[in-house]
């Protein structure tokens, strides 16, 4: 059967499960954010799959900040914060990245299927 | 390839014998006119079809793991008759086989003819690639991996356009890979035993 299997074969067979494993390790490294960990005042409000398009109301000392998820991002679209930082980050995309609003104490994470830190303090 | 034209035949030279004849208006029969190409094109189109037809016997893990068997068809039609032919063989399985199995023009209709244009587009590319050192193989590796390319597109673009379809991306390459390669050989030591047949005629030495 192999004799089938001529050297520009080879060639093909080589390079193309080279590309196999690369696309694999690519996308199943868990460098895709899978949820989103929102935190109220220290503590764990809730972990989201991005997998749903949803807007979340998260209640804080100043009031209501809303993080929207949309397409496998995620934002905070408003919040009563004065200097309106955390709204001005924008979309985040990739696993590990991270939206912190202090002066409403809320926070979102993404988060991939391992973690990127060990724990972040602030 | 000649076209085949629809005529219109005049009943005037054929004389219905019966009065009650339960064609209802034989004045107005077309006939195709067809060349033996023809024939021989909707004969290997209709192998792959019964290929497709035993291959749904056949359990899949996920939906679009398929060994896609008929493409073995579709491979020795290109090393045999070139791509015009094999173009024609593939796409008429696609489109009678969805009006076979009554799948046409539904979401799966479209993913089959996405992945069988995109991966005739390869081959269009991968025939000219020196036969001395690139067999059935490689153009099935390439078409393999051109099909689930195109059938992605279509899924991404269309079905389901959200990126946690990336997730599945590696199991269809694998798939594409291991079938590709399975399909390749299928053919090549069907080319090789036709070969030896109709070449030999007794007493041949098969070459190691």
């Amino acid at each position: 059967m192999l004799r089938h299997i001529k050297s520009g074969d080879w060639l093909t067979l080589v390079s193309g499960s080279i590309c196999v494993v690369l696309v694999t390790l690519t996308l199943w490294s868990g460098e895709l954010a899978d949820k989103a960990v929102i935190r109220s005042g220290g503590k764990v409000y809730r972990e989201v799959s991005l997998g749903r398009d949803q807007k979340i109301d998260v209640p804080g000392p100043l009031g209501v900040s809303v993080i929207a998820i949309e397409n496998r991002r995620a934002r905070i679209a408003s919040d009563p914060s004065p200097r309106q930082y955390c709204v001005r980050q924008g979309w985040l995309q990739q696993a590990g990245e991270i939206a912190l609003c202090l002066p409403n104490q809320v926070s979102v994470e993404l988060v991939g299927s391992h973690k990127r830190y060990d724990s972040l303090n602030y | 390839m000649q076209e085949s034209d629809a005529g219109v035949q005049g009943m005037q030279e054929t004389v219905n014998k019966n009065p009650e004849s339960r064609i209802p208006n034989p004045e107005s029969r077309i006939l195709l006119h067809t060349t033996a190409e023809d024939h021989h094109i909707a004969r290997m189109a209709a192998v792959a079809l019964g290929l497709t037809l035993l291959e749904g016997a056949i359990p899949s893990p996920l939906p679009g793991v398929k060994p896609g068997l008929a493409n073995i068809v579709t491979l020795i039609v290109l090393a045999r008759y070139g791509w015009r032919t094999a173009a024609w063989v593939s796409l008429l399985r696609v489109f009678a086989g969805s009006l076979l199995f009554g799948n046409f023009l539904t979401p799966g209709f479209f993913l089959g003819l996405s992945g069988a244009l995109l991966s005739l587009l390869v081959l269009a590319l991968a025939q000219h690639l020196p036969t001395r050192w690139f067999g059935p193989v490689s153009h099935s590796v390439y078409a393999a991996f051109a099909h689930i390319a195109g059938q992605m597109a279509v899924v991404y673009l269309w079905l389901i356009p959200h990126a946690g379809i990336a997730y599945l991306i590696p199991i269809f390459a694998t798939a594409a890979l291991v079938f590709g390669t399975v399909n390749g050989l299928i053919a090549a030591r069907f080319m090789d035993n036709a070969n030896n047949g109709i070449c030999s005629r007794g007493g041949a030495e098969k070459i190691k």
